[in-house]
């Protein structure tokens, strides 16, 4: 099963400090070699970033960073492949202690059925296959 | 199952490798090393819903486990007392002092993993054996996921376990990482262990599943394991790499239906171009690291080729082939000359591909193999000799223990016409 974990939290004026950035490095090289980890990135500060959003008449609103409103704003993400989702909340455990603060949420990526997905009864699976 | 004890689930996954691992080397006993690794998750499943879950769990069940393989050993002490004239073998045990456990535990767990892949695959064992002891010991499965994911009765996989176990503590099996000469050997015996899970996961070899994904992911992620213990093993990345790039068709390969869709057939915008890019890269990494290309760095070649066209018709098949031809000459065998001549077909037609085919008729090592009839049959139907194709389609779908590639030939007959 393929997990996204997308993390948030308070945003911070500083970049982080070479320990931060050592004790992180230390845990992607774990979930790497427990053969977990598929892919993760951090995010640059949001003040470099854009919120973009369609509104109900079909126009855009093009919001430019930092995003003060919100408390929390996304940091980064990983995709992860584990057995059960018990375990990617273990894995997100051990990365939040790492982090120090803010929540992560775990979420199940869509992944086609191997088989016996009727098309004939509509569902949320095969709503998203059509996209 | 209760939060914790899903929770406890989760953390065994992640940490019983690496316990069963440390506990091996310092017993120097697979199987006795398990027991002890067992008995710490029970200890924890009895202690962590009341006490709550400790900080650093895998260091508990370490700790627990060495607890218990000290007590053990004491134990086995004042046996061995009693019986001292009795069991004269086991004075060479005495090294194993209580130190040596608390030292021991200590030490580079990734070099306890690697001894635990090449134990767990040692040729002393059955390949049925190998197969179960790497996914028990290794990739955390229970007895029953493992018999759930071959279809065969969970008493079998359990006595095949014991019996694995007993073995490798009979024939004296030491726990190592083999060196020298048979080193090579005995990596490509983990590198076939892990390729068997995935492809079993990939084309189910009976059944109504097409494929088990769940076995594929298994075996990616031992792979992918192997790749940091065994970093400087082109063969290791190479077959990494086949694997990731072989995943990365899983969506594609079936319909709607369930029905499996064919390499040349899939809507390559559904490959999983992550996979692709971590298959390429190791790839890469397999090849940067030189030296004659084994059969597993050919074969994620071969699949690159594929991952890399954007459409059917843009393979490379002519560099497919020569790849074929390295590999050969390297591993000579019925199934590469099968493989080979569907390339053959693509690059000089099916006329020089049937050519190619023919001799394997009488291979005595394709005789149940339903590929070959179905190779056959595609290449006389391109060839619009349809009754024969017709009758070669069918004589593979009677050959398959795969009901949905079943469906999928006898379609194919219908379509050669009556």
């Amino acid at each position: 099963m393929r997990y996204m974990t997308i993390y948030k939290s308070v945003e911070r004026n500083a970049p982080p400090s070479p320990e931060e950035i050592a004790a992180m490095g230390e845990f992607i090289e774990q979930i790497s070699a427990a053969g977990v980890l598929v892919r993760t990135d951090g995010l640059l500060p949001s003040s470099r970033g854009a919120r973009v959003r369609i509104t109900d008449d079909g126009r855009f609103t093009v919001t430019d960073g930092p995003f003060a409103e919100a408390k929390e704003v996304v940091g980064g993400y990983a995709i992860i492949d584990v057995a059960t989702r018990e375990e990617a909340i273990e894995w997100t455990k051990r990365f939040l202690k790492v982090a120090g603060t803010g929540e992560s949420e775990v979420r199940e990526m869509y992944e086609q059925p191997a088989f016996d997905a009727d098309p004939t009864q509509p569902s949320l699976h095969n709503a998203a296959s059509r996209r | 199952m209760s939060d914790v004890n899903s929770a406890i689930d989760a953390v065994w996954r992640i940490e019983s490798a690496k316990v069963i691992a440390s506990l091996a080397r310092i017993t120097g006993d697979v199987g006795l090393a398990e027991d002890l690794a067992q008995d710490a998750l029970l200890a924890a499943l009895e202690r962590w819903p009341e006490a709550g879950i400790p900080d650093n769990p895998g260091a508990w069940l370490m700790a627990t486990a060495k607890h218990r393989a000290i007590d053990m050993h004491r134990r086995s002490k004042l046996l061995e007392r009693k019986h001292e004239q009795m069991v004269p073998e086991l004075e060479e045990r005495q090294e194993l002092s209580v130190s040596d456990l608390d030292t021991g535990l200590d030490d580079d767990i990734g070099d306890d993993l690697l001894r635990l892949m090449f134990t767990a695959c040692h040729p002393v064992l059955s390949t049925d054996a190998r197969v179960a002891l790497t996914l028990r010991l290794l990739g955390g499965l229970t007895t029953d996921e493992i018999a759930r994911a071959f279809l065969v009765p969970e008493p079998t996989v359990a006595q095949r376990i014991v019996r694995a176990k007993r073995t490798l503590s009979e024939a004296h099996v030491p726990f190592e990482v083999p060196r020298g000469e048979d080193r090579d050997e005995r990596l490509s015996s983990v590198l076939g262990v892990i390729y068997l899970i995935f492809n079993e996961g990939y084309s189910a070899t009976a059944g109504d599943d097409w494929m088990r994904p769940a076995l594929c992911e298994d075996a990616l992620r031992l792979g992918r394991i192997l790749a940091e213990l065994a970093a400087n093993e082109p063969e290791v990345h190479g077959l990494v790499a086949l694997m990731e790039i072989q995943a990365s068709r899983l969506r594609a390969r079936t319909g709607p239906k369930g029905e499996p869709i064919l390499l040349l057939d899939q809507n390559r915008s559904r490959w999983d171009h992550l996979l692709i890019r971590r298959g390429l890269a190791a790839l890469d990494r397999a090849e940067r690291l030189g030296g004659e290309r084994g059969p597993h760095v050919l074969q994620a070649a071969i699949a690159a080729c594929h991952a890399r066209a954007r459409t059917a018709d843009e393979t490379d098949w002519d560099r497919i082939v020569a790849l074929y031809d390295a590999l050969a000459e390297l591993t000579p065998s019925p199934i590469v000359e099968l493989n080979r001549a569907v390339a053959v077909s693509m690059a000089y037609g099916p006329a020089t591909a049937l050519e190619l085919v023919e001799p394997l008729q009488s291979e005595p090592a394709l005789r149940n193999y339903h590929l070959l009839p179905s190779v056959r049959a595609d290449l006389l139907m391109k060839l619009k000799r349809f009754p024969e194709a017709r009758a070669e389609f069918e004589r593979a779908a009677s050959m398959t223990r795969n009901s949905r590639e079943r469906a999928l030939l006898l379609e194919r007959a219908r379509e050669c016409g009556a």
